[in-house]
């Protein structure tokens, strides 16, 4: 049983068209990642899929469970962690997880377990009784992302997990998010960082204009391209050309030699499957 | 039931986190209102045969136990558009009932801390009522009400700037004008029809009768109910308006 499942999902508000109708499966255990630029439905899909907004058509399962018909069966399997940070600053770092645990029915015995647990695991312990306000900001992210586990969902959300954050913390988090999928729970990601679905996603799939463009491994889509790429910089701008080999790449490099500015061959990476299959940058 | 006390708890705790500041800031108009309405303009005079104070006290715990039920509406707001907390009672698995309730009592709680200082403050001037239950009825009855209400227009308002409005053009006018000063008796009959209909004129007759030790004001308590009962009806119908 697929632990996602979403068909024809639409999004309008008024007469823009958010999301066009998109489909998409992830199976158990799997991390999954959308990637698109800012407006491409991202946000409005995790948004729909977590109770947080209305869809205007189409379906979502759960594990089976119909998502907008048993909202309540569906939220218990689901954590979310939002793009932006919705902790209540006044409160401590384990009251914000008590309030959580007793949304999701926990009792204040497993909330204190668990908590411990999970504070430990994210580095915060002791902080445990410190002022959300009192936290840096990757302090807040990492107790966003374990304040979202604490109920053992089966499902998390990660929208955006890491906008903002310098690149050494931005680093910790996926080495704290790759920790969370070994330990079995499937995970839907969003993010315009290229490199972070590069790195931490099973499968991607490119949204654009609310729409899905293609979806692969990170490995196949880049293959479907070739392995190396030749940049050449013209008067008119930069323009690349794809290769299945560094030969055929050095080859095509030679030729020009004389007529470009600046010529650099290198291997293909995600951002080039992007452009290539939206044609945009992210 | 976990699910509403988990929303009850978090305004508790905040209030918690803020009490000093909180109790403080409770106790400033009250205090205002006494010196300038009870102590200095009101001192020689009489309303029903009775000093001016001694209406003018229940009538405060009126306007106090509306003001500051209605004012959970503030901290929702600065849930949802600021701290944006309420996205994370939006993804839980509670129902709206529950959300709502946690909310409305924690508006209640409000009011029972902010009418409890305006009590102290009175009793150190002198002035003593009658505090049985039905007086307590009629305060928790009436932050009940203005506290659904808080919880709709939060739930139905755009922007933070909105919810001046609402205070602006019903609150502050109530708060003035629902028999909580002046007995709505000295107004043209025209006007009393319209001052009769607001909630505040049944909250302050109930609890004024109920703090002169005259026991229940039942027209008025069957009356409250009713708005109590359509407040929460309001309450938690509005709150699937917060999804966009």
């Amino acid at each position: 049983m697929d632990a996602v499942r979403v068909e024809n999902l639409v999004k309008r508000y008024g007469k823009i068209e958010a999301l066009r109708g998109i489909n998409f499966r992830i199976t158990p255990g799997e991390l999954f990642a959308l990637l698109g630029p800012n407006g491409a439905g991202k946000t409005t899909t995790i948004r729909i899929l977590c109770g947080l907004t209305r869809p205007t058509a189409g379906k979502a399962y759960f594990y089976g469970v119909d998502v907008f018909q048993r909202p309540v069966a569906a939220k218990k399997m689901a954590g979310l962690v939002p793009q932006t940070i919705n902790l209540d600053l006044e409160l401590t770092v384990f009251e914000n997880l008590l309030i959580h645990g007793l949304l999701f029915g926990l009792s204040k015995n497993e909330i204190s377990q668990q908590g411990r647990q999970l504070l430990r695991f994210a580095e915060l312990l002791e902080r445990k009784n410190h002022k959300v306000r009192t936290l840096s900001g990757g302090m807040r992210r990492r107790l966003l992302i374990i304040r979202a586990l604490l109920h053992r969902p089966r499902i998390l959300f990660l929208d955006e997990p890491t906008v903002g954050l310098d690149p050494h913390i931005r680093r910790r988090l996926w080495g704290l998010i790759k920790r969370i999928q070994q330990q079995g729970t499937t995970i839907l990601l969003t993010t315009h960082y290229i490199e972070e679905a590069e790195f931490l996603a099973d499968r991607v799939a490119f949204l654009d204009e609310g729409r899905f463009i293609t979806e692969d491994t990170p490995q196949a889509l880049i293959a479907r391209l070739g392995e190396f790429a030749v940049d050449v910089v013209r008067e008119k701008g930069l323009e690349t050309k794809y290769f299945p080999n560094r030969e055929e790449a050095e080859k095509f490099a030679l030729t020009l030699a004389e007529k470009a500015e600046t010529v650099t061959i290198r291997r293909v990476n995600l951002e080039d499957a992007f452009v290539y299959f939206t044609g945009r940058k992210v | 039931m976990k699910g509403f006390l988990a929303v009850y708890l978090r305004e508790i705790l905040i209030i918690w986190h803020r009490l000093p500041r909180m109790l403080l800031s409770f106790s400033v108009s009250p205090t205002l209102y006494l010196i300038a309405f009870g102590f200095g303009l009101g001192k020689n005079l009489q309303v029903g045969g009775r000093p001016y104070l001694e209406f003018l006290i229940p009538g405060l715990v009126a306007a106090s136990s509306m003001t500051q039920g209605f004012g959970i509406n503030v901290e929702i707001n600065v849930a949802r558009f600021y701290l944006k907390v309420f996205e994370e009672f939006q993804a839980a698995p509670i129902s709206n009932l529950a959300y709502v309730l946690g909310e409305i009592l924690s508006g209640v709680t409000r009011a029972l801390l902010s009418v409890s200082i305006i009590l102290l403050i009175t009793s150190l001037a002198g002035v003593s009522f009658s505090f049985g239950p039905a007086f307590w009825i009629g305060v928790i009855m009436n932050a009940f009400i203005f506290a659904a209400l808080g919880v709709t227009s939060a739930m139905v308002i755009k922007s933070h700037a909105d919810q001046a409005l609402v205070t602006n053009f019903i609150i502050t006018p109530m708060a003035f004008l629902g028999g909580t000063f002046f007995p709505i008796e000295n107004m043209p009959p025209a006007v009393q029809i319209i001052l009769k209909a607001l909630p505040l004129t049944h909250a302050a007759k109930l609890i004024r009768q109920a703090a002169y030790g005259e026991g229940l004001r039942w027209e008025s308590f069957v009356i409250l109910l009713l708005l109590a009962i359509l407040g929460l009806v309001l309450a938690y119908h509005s709150v699937d308006k917060a999804r966009d």
